[in-house]
């Protein structure tokens, strides 16, 4: 029982960490939170 | 044009709204009493093994499929497999990819319904004071329509409809600002919730609270391993048949998904963090509340006959909130709370899953936007739903969860193999599943996915056909194939029922039973039209297409 409650929540914990660690990919990417914002590409005033 | 220009907000959210897609109401009430009933600690063997070469690959054949289909501006499974090969009847068995989702839902939101409910009546006190025969009469008399203790009249069809619409208004707000909204409340919540109730099954000690074991019973009840069962064709048919409704595969909602997830970006990595996110909840919190709570209160015999009288729901719903006021009223409320809210949650999370493909299907074919989606979503669930409240005596409810929640899954899953396997080509395939991946995908899945996947599903499917009497698959080779009444075949000839009819001499019984059958018979055909209807729109958005060039 030991050994899979380990094993499982070993291995969630791996991949969600590897989630949050992994470098971005250049945009655009699939995400709004990491895209371009509009003001950043509008001409300077 | 398409009118569905959606995305995901963040990867985590994706994730989660992923990992809230396959984590259900059957990660806390179904997994602990097929373990129960399939070996104990010696189920897991099998779980995990058909974790790893049928799960897995089908989480990644369906991200990937997904994800390759909405480079095509697809997101829903006709047009999806549409797009990986020429021959036209592919998308004709990608409707089974809209129609499991709504026929599914349309019993899911019931239950999800009671849970909510079930919310309400542990913060109004419903259960206190009530013994484990009232607890359970009280459910008795809510799924029959009957008083309601809070003296809403007809209260579950209240509670079914509060539930649609709010499903119905979060997905009308979309991806990011509705289902990943959600998903990002409602799994750490689940999460916390599961933990407080996994450390009070993990800590009853025999002769506090009325406890009359401590949780090691319970817990060694449920994972100590029975080996002999290890070599059962049953447990393993028992156990892939759970890794398919515990990961949501073969449904197409991750297809769905995950066709809003750029093809540059990772699906792989993704694929393996949701799943077993999914098999954290299952395993450790779902196998540490139900059984070793029940058992420590109702020791292993009277446990063990509830299990096979009432099954995991009946354990979850009819006893569970008794249980809880043993620790007094208010941390039996609270447990009460807990325990409803994260069914809740785990619900609700799938559920707006559910919606999404039917909504991407009408947003690419016929653009129409996400609001009266929506809707129409909310009310065809509504429609279809009536029935399972309305007769949920005569077995509707679980004609749906069978055809739709249970065989359905299998066909498609099997079919989806098939053609990303040996139509769409392993070498593209795979492909797609390492395109833009964050981890190294290992080499011998390509072989798992070509042979070991299909050949799994089609075993499963044709176990699920033929099941023999008993599950004595070594008698029935030796001693003649009689089927057995839970087999397909079986289902479709309604062999148990009319053997039932056949011994039945009271004439109340014969009534009640000639009344389910026409119910049940009633549901098929409702369930076929529903696919036929879906099949034509199809057919309509496939000719509408061609006129337009898109195709």
């Amino acid at each position: 029982m030991l050994s899979t409650i380990i094993l499982v929540t070993g291995l969630m914990s791996y991949f969600f960490y590897r989630v949050l660690n992994a470098p971005p990919k250049p945009e655009p990417d699939s995400y709004l939170d990491n895209d371009d914002e509009i003001e950043r590409q509008a001409p300077r005033a | 044009m398409s009118a569905n220009k959606e995305s995901w907000g963040s990867r985590v959210g994706l994730i989660l709204a992923m990992a809230g897609n396959a984590v259900g109401l059957g990660n806390f009430l179904r997994f602990p009493v097929q373990a129960v009933q399939n070996g104990g600690g010696a189920f897991i063997i099998p779980y995990l093994v058909c974790f790893l070469v049928m799960g897995i690959p089908l989480l990644w054949i369906e991200w990937s499929m997904g994800r390759f289909g909405g480079k095509f501006g697809h997101h829903s499974t006709p047009f999806i497999v549409d797009t990986m090969h020429r021959n036209r009847l592919w998308k004709y068995i990608g409707v089974f990819g809209i129609w499991t989702n709504i026929a599914v839902a349309s019993y899911y939101c019931y239950l999800e319904s009671w849970t909510l409910s079930y919310v309400f009546h542990s913060i109004g006190g419903t259960f206190a004071g009530l013994d484990q025969n009232g607890v359970s009469a009280f459910f008795n008399e809510y799924v029959s329509l009957g008083e309601s203790t809070f003296g809403i009249p007809y209260e579950p069809i209240v509670f079914f409809v509060i539930c649609l619409l709010l499903n119905t208004w979060i997905l009308s707000q979309g991806l990011a600002k509705g289902v990943e909204r959600v998903a990002k409340i409602g799994m750490p919540l689940l999460i916390l919730f599961g933990i407080f109730l996994a450390y009070k099954g993990f800590t009853i000690t025999a002769g506090e609270n009325g406890a009359i074991n401590d949780s090691s019973v319970g817990l060694n009840f449920l994972w100590t391993p029975n080996f002999d069962e290890l070599w059962s064709p049953s447990v393993w048919l028992a156990a892939a048949g759970q890794i398919f409704f515990t990961l949501s595969v073969g449904m197409g909602t991750i297809h769905c998904y995950a066709s809003y997830v750029r093809s540059k970006d990772d699906i792989a990595l993704n694929a393996m963090s949701a799943g077993w996110m999914n098999e954290f909840v299952e395993v450790v919190l779902g196998a540490a509340i139900l059984i070793p709570i029940s058992i420590g209160y109702l020791g292993v015999d009277g446990v063990t006959e509830l299990v096979n009288s009432q099954g995991g729901l009946g354990l979850g719903f009819r006893t569970l909130p008794y249980l809880f006021y043993q620790w007094g009223d208010v941390l039996g409320a609270v447990a009460g709370v807990m325990w409803f809210g994260l069914l809740f949650f785990a619900g609700i999370t799938s559920s707006l899953a559910m919606g999404t493909p039917w909504i991407g299907f009408l947003q690419d074919e016929f653009n129409w936007r996400r609001k009266p989606a929506a809707w129409s979503f909310g009310l065809i669930v509504l429609l279809l739903g009536m029935p399972t409240v309305l007769f949920f005596k005569y077995g509707v409810f679980d004609e749906y969860d069978y055809w739709a929640g249970t065989v359905s899954l299998v066909v498609f899953a099997l079919f989806e193999s098939i053609l990303f396997a040996w139509v769409f080509g392993m070498n593209k395939g795979w492909r797609e599943i390492t395109s833009g991946a964050d981890i190294k995908v290992p080499n011998f899945y390509k072989f798992i996915i070509k042979f070991i996947t299909p050949l799994l599903l089609l075993w499963v499917f044709i176990g699920s056909l033929i099941t023999p009497k008993g599950g004595d698959w070594t008698g029935a080779l030796s001693n003649g194939w009689e089927l057995d009444d839970s087999s397909i075949i079986n289902k479709i000839k309604n062999s148990s029922l009319k053997r039932q009819l056949a011994e039945a001499t009271d004439p109340e019984v014969i009534q009640q039973l000639q009344d389910t059958l026409f119910f049940v018979n009633a549901s098929r055909t409702l369930l076929v039209a529903v696919f036929l209807s879906i099949a034509l729109l199809v057919y309509i958005a496939y000719k509408k297409r061609v006129r337009e060039g898109r195709i």
